[in-house]
């Protein structure tokens, strides 16, 4: 249970923390989730021949799978993380970010670079082959050829300078604090370093700079950077700061946490050429790259470790708190995705599953199973507290949690066997053919857990609407006098 | 040290990523220093292969061909394929197609030559084709296996050529029929042509003679 009244205290958060600054992102976040899932939706349609849309030039499926993983890793996780950190940073410091001002203008500049991006794929295209002034530009308006770093390479000096900015206005109040950090801003303190150095890296190197092999290493390193770099420590960073939060105790070791960190930090820069074994990059090079992911998996295990050992003792949290249940279904989702990496990096299992659907069910289970699970849950337990209303119906908060949760597993269960499956039609020299009316059965599986998570964010949207519709209504009184917070939970 | 700001920052942030970046990204970069990058030019200029393709674009499309490009020349043929690799990457056809032959899981008997550096040190591979799934085939040894009106018809309409296909149709390459690729039509067909025209074993192979010289004799 969580302790509601002590976890509002008004007078001295509002202060630090900009509430509407909060609820903007994880909204603006929110739309660009559901945009994310209807852009899937096509191109899994698509794979099942039951696209509505054909021939259409600015539905074209190829297009909006760009919108799909950019949707969610720019539109999603970057703004849900914002608003996350907008709340976390300050309370941890006890100093509020370096101007609210700019607080706000980087949330209008992200805003304007996520539509951006998707403007660039999806019209860019089409205005550059009509508008003959466009015609002979010598560089694309439409998407960058670089897997996770799409947007055109137009917005890339955009939204370089926004994580800058983004990085100066947390680093005040961190920078300021005295004596040893928590576990927390180590995380959040090295992520502000790693994504912009990331994302210069992979944008302008393999475009401007390099060709061919050297290129293909820095691309793969930037892949799983922007993932093990940005994402990871945010995620992590948060998970360090809510779950002792909820669960009313400190993590059970600190050392664990120490050996987590600095783990992750030191081997998961060296994993990035695994993306792309037995292509031309040298050899010696990819064994590096599989020793690195090997010891990430050691890492990963003691930082789950310390985790569950944190649970022990308040187990049944997990079924009366809801945001510690999206939590830990996350973390045991990564931990079985670090697994299937562990497997998946080394050679033997490269040469059946690379380039299969083993991969895409990896990526899901990674970006939605893990990171968006884990923002879903902090949502859950925040709206109430930003809002000061509780959850209009704790039934729909229990509905986006199974939806979600159940269609994630069934997702990535059927792609990763559907992969297998495909790995084996291509080794035994079957027409292709073959593997793509074998994957018919996996990709149909795939559009109903697709449905299943899509369906779960519906109930959340709409759940999320009436509380707002509630908060509108209630706002007029004092804040002492608001209903108990939280979910079900409380 | 481990639990500071400085530490964080400069050994974890900087350092940690420096030494990453040093390892994984400039040791290849050095190895590789001496293999010079072709520009678009230099691989037109010496392809007899590509050619070939590209002057029977211009013959069998001939309206659309002169309206789009006028001549088959090794500019216009440089321009096209310039445009070609930009219409693959921002259709995403990347996404669905890998460009590089593995040495496992027999896929030199399904496609050919193993594929090596110096095929991708070029101005196309920037940044590298590699890909990353393949629903459909590989398409690094795909030039010259089909006919430029096989191309046409399937980027019309994928099942008029492979009834199994999930591929997305792409109308707005064409001018309103398969047989009518518009500017951006003609380019991909180039470049897709393009794709193993550098290697002995380009399939369609034949002697290369320029085009007014074969329409002489027929």
């Amino acid at each position: 249970m969580i302790d509601t009244q002590r976890a509002t205290t008004p007078v001295a958060d509002d202060l630090l923390v900009d509430r509407r600054l909060v609820a903007s992102y994880f909204v603006a976040a929110l739309v660009f989730m559901g945009i994310s899932l209807l852009a899937g939706m096509l191109m899994a349609l698509q794979l099942v021949h039951w696209n509505p849309l054909r021939g259409i030039e600015l539905l074209s499926p190829g297009r909006w799978r760009m919108i799909h993983t950019n949707a969610i890793a720019y539109g999603f996780l970057a703004n849900a993380f914002l608003g996350a950190l907008h709340w976390a940073v300050p309370r941890l410091t006890l100093r509020p970010v370096l101007s609210q001002s700019l607080s706000w203008f980087i949330f209008a500049a992200w805003q304007f670079v996520v539509l951006a991006t998707a403007l660039g794929i999806v019209v860019g295209p089409t205005l550059q082959a009509n508008v003959p002034a466009l015609q002979n530009l010598r560089w694309s308006l439409g998407a960058q050829g670089l897997e996770w770093g799409e947007t055109p390479t137009w917005i890339d000096p955009l939204a370089l300078a926004g994580l800058l900015l983004v990085a100066v206005n947390f680093m005040a109040p961190i920078m300021q604090a005295t004596g040893p950090l928590y576990v927390t801003l180590w995380y959040f303190l090295a992520a502000f370093v790693w994504t912009f150095l990331t994302y210069a890296m992979g944008n302008f190197l393999p475009q401007y700079a390099l060709a061919g092999t050297s290129a293909g290493a820095v691309g793969g390193l930037f892949i799983h950077d922007l993932v093990g770099l940005f994402v990871t420590p945010l995620g992590w960073g948060l998970m360090y700061y809510f779950v002792p939060i909820l669960l009313r105790k400190p993590m059970w070791s600190h050392a664990l946490s120490l050996v987590g960190f600095w783990g992750l930090a030191f081997f998961y820069p060296l994993n990035g050429i695994h993306h792309f074994l037995y292509t031309p990059i040298p050899m010696f090079l990819q064994h590096g790259a599989i020793i690195s992911t090997v010891a990430v998996e050691m890492v990963v295990l003691t930082v789950i470790i310390n985790f569950f050992a944190t649970l022990r003792g308040s187990g049944r949290e997990i079924v009366t708190n809801l945001p510690i249940r999206w939590f830990y279904t996350g973390m045991v989702y990564y931990a079985l995705t670090c697994l299937q990496c562990a497997m998946q990096t080394t050679l033997t299992f490269q040469a059946l599953i690379h380039f299969t659907d083993w991969v895409v069910g990896h990526a899901h289970l990674v970006m939605f199973g893990v990171f968006s699970m884990w923002l879903m849950g902090i949502m859950t337990y925040l709206f109430p507290r930003l809002w000061h209303t509780p959850w209009y119906s704790p039934a729909l908060c229990e509905w986006h949690y199974w939806l979600s949760a159940g269609g994630m597993l069934v997702m990535a269960t059927d792609l990763i066997l559907g992969g297998v499956f495909q790995g084996f039609y291509w080794a035994s020299l079957a027409p292709w053919e073959v593997s793509v009316d074998g994957s018919q059965p996996f990709w149909i599986v795939r559009v109903f857990a697709g449905l299943a998570i899509l369906g779960g964010q519906i109930c959340f949207f709409y759940n999320l609407y009436m509380t707002w519709r509630e908060s509108r209504a209630l706002g007029a009184r004092p804040l002492e006098a608001a209903a108990p917070l939280g979910t079900a939970a409380n | 040290m481990f639990e500071g700001k400085s530490g964080v920052l400069l050994v974890g942030g900087l350092g940690f990523f420096a030494f990453a970046f040093l390892s994984n990204a400039v040791v290849p970069m050095l190895m590789y220093r001496d293999l010079p990058e072709q520009t678009t030019a230099e691989l037109v200029a010496k392809n007899s292969n590509l050619m070939y393709q590209f002057e029977e674009l211009s013959y069998r499309y001939p309206e659309q061909f002169k309206q789009h490009f006028g001549e088959p020349t090794t500019d216009q043929c440089a321009e096209a394929l310039r445009l070609g690799r930009q219409i693959y990457v921002s259709e995403g056809c990347w996404h669905c197609h890998s460009q590089f032959v593995r040495p496992v899981s027999r896929e030199e008997d399904r496609w050919g030559p193993v594929s090596a550096t110096w095929e991708y040190q070029n101005e196309l591979q920037r940044p590298v084709m590699f890909g990353t799934r393949r629903v459909g085939p590989d398409l690094c040894r795909e030039g010259g296996r089909r006919s430029n009106d096989w191309h046409a018809a399937h980027f019309y309409r994928p099942k008029l050529t492979s009834a199994a296909s999930p591929m997305p149709e792409y109308p707005w390459l064409f001018d309103g029929a398969p047989d009518k690729p518009n500017r951006r039509g003609l380019a991909l067909i180039t470049y897709v042509q393009w794709l193993g025209s550098w290697l002995e074993s380009y399939p369609d192979y034949e002697a290369y003679q320029p085009l007014a010289e074969r329409l002489k004799e027929k």
